[in-house]
């Protein structure tokens, strides 16, 4: 009976899970509404999808200044480090919606409510990622947001590059789920905890519950084994393989969902595990992460000079980009709070920026891929005298993805750079400059494609109202964080995850 | 906050406003467009002439029209801008020749004719960014600045450019990049060694950072380093100079105009600025190279000239010995040498940058840039632009009595006497070579005058009634400059009586 278990109804905190509840609501609904629509109505789960996110935002807003909350025995937890992931991932996922309703209407119009179901799930693991301060619920929830994810990447069933990129990412999915369990399973069998701050304090002070042999290499294998899961979600080198043709196979939409919003919750997952629970040892995963962050950079950006399609361009871009934001992890060993603190919220504060700009320029590849289903680089030439106003939101994407000056995304570049060089790791601060130099070079040359060619086609291209207006709340977004760069970092430091 | 503490912000920011005006108009408004754009620079150069009217002349050692508030708090950059003798005269060099371009742009398109919008929205973003760099006194914000030049820059040389127009500006653009990543990285070392002495944190304030210590000589040395390469890059120094040849030569005229005109000068700037004073120790220890590497460039400059065959790669490459001079003046670490090097930049930026505008002016006449196909014989063909070309090609090679004269001369006389510590016998030996630098300066351009402009006029161009002398819109953009350039020979104290309390106070660090 429940009443017998750790967690009666009663003591659950209804409130603070109150968004997932909408969520959950809203995704059963599509699933059995769908069931009675017409084939010309399914947009109607567009609707309510969009009324459950809308609700779980107002749910969210309603939780803000509400202090930190508790519920399932400490299992899931909503303080400020959660309530931003959860915004960013509802912001997102409202985006996404908008970005996708048209898309979906023309290119897979009968068995759309199953993308909208997936896309819900998908979010509901998102939401308990940032919340989740416990080894299972953590599990649980990067599960709930890839397992949709393996689905959806194969949406469009009739398409052969769909289907391989549905196969390779659950392969790679599960392979890396396994691998992590392993270690979570690891930690579990030395600290007799699955919570997270319970993990914490018998790491530091070393009082394991039975006697254990190697104890230091036996949790020193567990994180790096636990990594290797989150290294897979984030498209971290070398557990990348499967992004860049899942990306290209999958509807576009899925692509930019999977670079975004996916990401951001692996790096929810990330920051959280090893800030929360391995942080004295942070002699062992930090220069782990310097290498993969290193690799991830360099590999992402230099097969991105080589790309002929727009998507894989920003599939490999977005691994390099990883590359940036896994590099305040890279340089916290053994370091004073204060370099650690600023290297916490200059990752924090890179993932919110490059969801932006990334998500804008998916917006802009959706919009293009209308008149240009291929999503060729070469579409995009002559763009700026086709569509101006495209193009240039485009080119504003880029040299922000690009961390040119003054964009958001060169603040993003600079207050990672900031915290590399305030921990002294030159030789990461001059692999990141080479590569933001690479990554210079190839989204510029997009631009430069866009404005300096001759358009190859003549005819506008029809840009549905609703991406319209996501591109536009994007550029505003990204036009804000140029002007004002403390606009996300107000949240970050002020996060209360970690007191260091 | 009172009129003078919102003055440069509005200097700096009407041009931007004036940006995204333009951006907003329909493309077939090109009359309106072009009004907008002379409204805005024009509005900006006579915010900047009140600038210079109500500057302190006599206190001009300290930062006027200081504005300083809060920005990023959470990387403690804080908007800060305020103009001295040093600054001013750039500032008002900057909005005055942007001003002049835009005038000039009224009427003389590079082509693509048809795309006057995006033109004057670019030159307008350019000008915030290089007004911006002159009066900065934050490292962020002047890197924000700095860096903000390159993308209007970029997109002027790619679009409206010539020959090879792309591979010239993403070289532009990687060049000046590269070289900035450096400089940011010696930025961010300054400011993590940095105590502020009335919070006590770090600080990017630039004068905040003067007499700091940051922990030992070797430390300032590696970071005068980083700045060496950013500044060095955009003067151009041998040997970092490749880039400029090809910007010159391939962007628009306006474009060459800019860049030589003031592009140029945020270099030398930067040094005299940021890395002099910030650094004053490791300016010593490096001036002698400094100074060696100005003097190669010198000599380099003007022997590539001599093998030039395209007029305005020719004056592109007097560029890097005239800025030579800039930098040896610049190394002598003395009062006389940096007041010399801003008096260089200034007659520098108008004289090279009238060249540019009569190099275009040829170009769009003959449709080649090649002098010998041009010449002989411009002055039988187009009395006026030959007889102006005359007059400015003699203002560059350093006549007395024009501007180009007092820059080198002095730059030069300054090293007799570099700052002590310094070897004398090693400057002089630069001066010697400096003096042989004038002596090919002299001889390049006479050269390019007989080539070009002397002679009987080829046949093919003799009877080409489309090739027309001066026109209106010429007159009025060039005149103010060819008016300067015979002003600031005449009266060279016009410049120095501004700087000179500035560049005292500053070579003061280095006796």
């Amino acid at each position: 009976m429940l009443a017998q278990t750790a967690f009666s109804l009663s003591s659950v905190d209804i409130h603070a899970i109150l968004p997932e509840i909408i969520i959950t609501v809203a995704l059963i609904a599509v699933l059995v509404v769908d069931l009675f629509l017409p084939d010309r109505a399914k947009s109607v789960n567009g609707v309510i999808s969009m009324a459950g996110v809308a609700g779980a935002g107002i749910a969210l807003m309603s939780l803000v200044n509400g202090g930190t909350r508790k519920t399932f025995g400490g299992m899931f937890v909503l303080d400020n480090y959660a309530m931003l992931f959860k915004f960013l991932f509802i912001a997102v996922a409202a985006i996404l919606i908008f970005m996708s309703v048209t898309y979906l209407n023309e290119v897979v119009r009968n068995i759309q409510g199953e993308f909208y179901f997936l896309l819900l799930t998908s979010l509901l693991g998102m939401l308990v990622m940032p919340s989740a301060r416990d080894l299972i619920a953590l599990f649980i929830a990067l599960e709930t947001v890839t397992v949709p994810g393996f689905i959806i990447a194969g949406f469009k069933k009739w398409d052969n590059s769909s289907n391989e990129a549905a196969v390779k990412f659950f392969l790679f999915g599960v392979l890396s789920s396994a691998v992590m369990l392993f270690g979570m399973a690891l930690i579990y069998g030395v600290t007799k905890s699955t919570n997270l701050y319970e993990i914490a304090r018998v790491l530091s002070t070393k009082a394991y519950p039975m006697p254990i042999q190697h104890a230091g290499s036996v949790i020193a294998a567990a994180i790096l084994l636990i990594i290797v899961g989150f290294g897979f979600k984030v498209s971290a080198v070398p557990f990348h393989f499967w992004a860049p043709d899942t990306y290209e196979g999958s509807p576009v939409p899925v692509a930019a969902f999977l670079s975004v919003a996916s990401k951001a919750a692996g790096f929810a997952g990330l920051l959280q595990i090893m800030f929360v629970a391995f942080p004295s040892y942070t002699s062992v995963w930090a220069p782990g992460f310097a290498v993969i962050a290193a690799a991830t950079m360099t590999i992402g950006n230099v097969i991105a000079l080589q790309q002929k399609n727009i998507v894989r361009l920003l599939a490999y871009s977005s691994i390099g980009q990883a590359g940036y934001m896994l590099l305040p992890l890279a340089v916290v060993a053994n370091k004073s709070p204060a370099v650690q603190k600023e290297a916490f919220a200059a990752a924090l504060t890179y993932i919110l920026i490059y969801s932006f700009m990334q998500l804008g320029a998916f917006a802009v590849v959706i919009a293009v891929g209308r008149k240009h289903p291929n999503n060729l680089i070469e579409d995009y030439e002559g763009l700026a005298f086709r569509e101006p106003g495209l193009a240039f939101a485009m080119l504003f994407f880029l040299l922000s993805l690009a961390g040119m000056i003054p964009t958001a995304g060169f603040w993003a570049k600079f207050f990672v750079f900031r915290s590399v060089i305030g921990a002294g790791t030159l030789w990461l601060a001059a692999v990141m400059v080479a590569n933001t130099l690479i990554g210079l070079y190839y989204y510029i040359g997009v631009g430069a494609k866009m404005y300096l060619r001759e358009p190859r086609a003549r005819e506008r291209i029809a840009v549905p109202y609703a991406l319209v207006m996501a591109i536009i709340l994007m550029v505003a977004i990204v036009a804000a964080v140029t002007v004002y760069p403390d606009f996300f970092n107000h949240f970050s430091p002020r996060s209360t995850l970690v007191a260091f | 906050m009172t009129f003078d503490q919102w003055l440069l912000s509005l200097v700096v920011f009407l041009p931007l406003v004036g940006a995204g005006v333009i951006v907003a108009m329909p493309k077939s408004q090109a009359a309106l467009i072009r009004l907008t754009a002379l409204v805005a620079s024009g509005a900006a150069l006579v915010l900047g002439v009140v600038a210079l009217v109500r500057f302190d002349f006599h206190h001009s050692r300290v930062f006027q029209f200081d504005v300083n508030t809060r920005w990023i708090d959470s990387i403690g950059a804080r908007y800060h801008m305020g103009v001295d003798g040093i600054a001013l005269p750039l500032l008002v060099l900057t909005v005055a020749l942007t001003f002049l371009c835009v005038v000039y742009s009224q009427r003389i398109m590079p082509k693509p004719q048809d795309k006057v919008k995006g033109f004057f929205a670019l030159i307008l973003l350019l000008e915030t960014g290089m007004a911006g760099t002159f009066t900065s006194l934050d490292l962020v914000l002047f890197f924000v600045f700095w860096e903000m030049v390159l993308v209007p820059m970029y997109f002027i040389i790619a679009i409206w450019g010539s020959e090879r127009k792309e591979y010239s500006a993403i070289k532009f653009f990687l060049y000046t990049l590269f070289g900035s990543v450096f400089m940011l990285l010696g930025f961010l070392a300054m400011y993590f060694r940095s105590v502020d002495p009335v919070t006590g944190g770090h600080t990017f304030d630039m004068i905040r950072l003067q007499g700091q210590h940051f922990g030992g000589v070797g430390f300032q040395n590696l970071v005068f380093l980083g700045l060496f390469l950013g500044f060095a890059i955009k003067v151009p120094m041998w040997p970092f100079h490749t880039w400029l040849p090809d910007a010159h030569g391939d962007a628009p005229t306006v474009g060459s105009v800019l860049l030589a005109g003031i592009l140029l000068k945020m270099g030398a700037y930067g040094f005299i600025r940021i890395a002099l004073p910030l650094l004053p120790h490791a300016a010593k220890d490096w001036a002698p190279y400094i100074g060696g590497i100005a003097v190669i460039s010198i000599l380099y400059g003007a022997l590539c000239c001599l093998a030039q065959t395209d007029i305005k790669r020719l004056i592109a490459f007097s560029s890097v010995g005239h800025m030579g001079f800039v930098m040896l003046g610049i190394s002598t670490l003395t009062d006389r040498g940096i007041n010399a090097a801003i008096f260089g930049m200034v007659a520098h930026g108008v004289i090279t940058g009238m060249l540019f505008f009569l190099a275009g002016s040829l170009y769009e006449r003959y449709h080649t840039r090649v002098i010998d196909d041009i010449g002989p014989g411009v002055l039988q063909k187009l009395p006026r632009v030959g007889a102006i070309f005359v007059f400015v090609a003699i203002a560059s090679l350093g006549l007395p009595g024009l501007a180009g004269f007092w820059g080198e001369v002095l730059a030069l006389l300054a090293a007799f006497n570099p700052a002590p510590g310094l070897s004398s016998s090693l400057f002089r030996s630069y001066m010697v070579l400096g003096g042989i630098g004038t002596i090919l300066t002299a001889g390049y351009m006479l050269w390019l005058i007989q080539r070009l402009t002397l002679g009987v006029v080829r046949e093919k161009w003799a009877n080409d009634t489309a090739i027309d002398d001066v026109r209106p819109a010429e007159i009025w953009a060039w005149s103010p400059l060819l008016v300067g350039i015979l002003a600031l020979g005449i009266y060279p104290r016009a410049i120095f009586e501004i700087t000179n309390g500035a560049v005292t106070g500053l070579a003061r660090l280095f006796t």
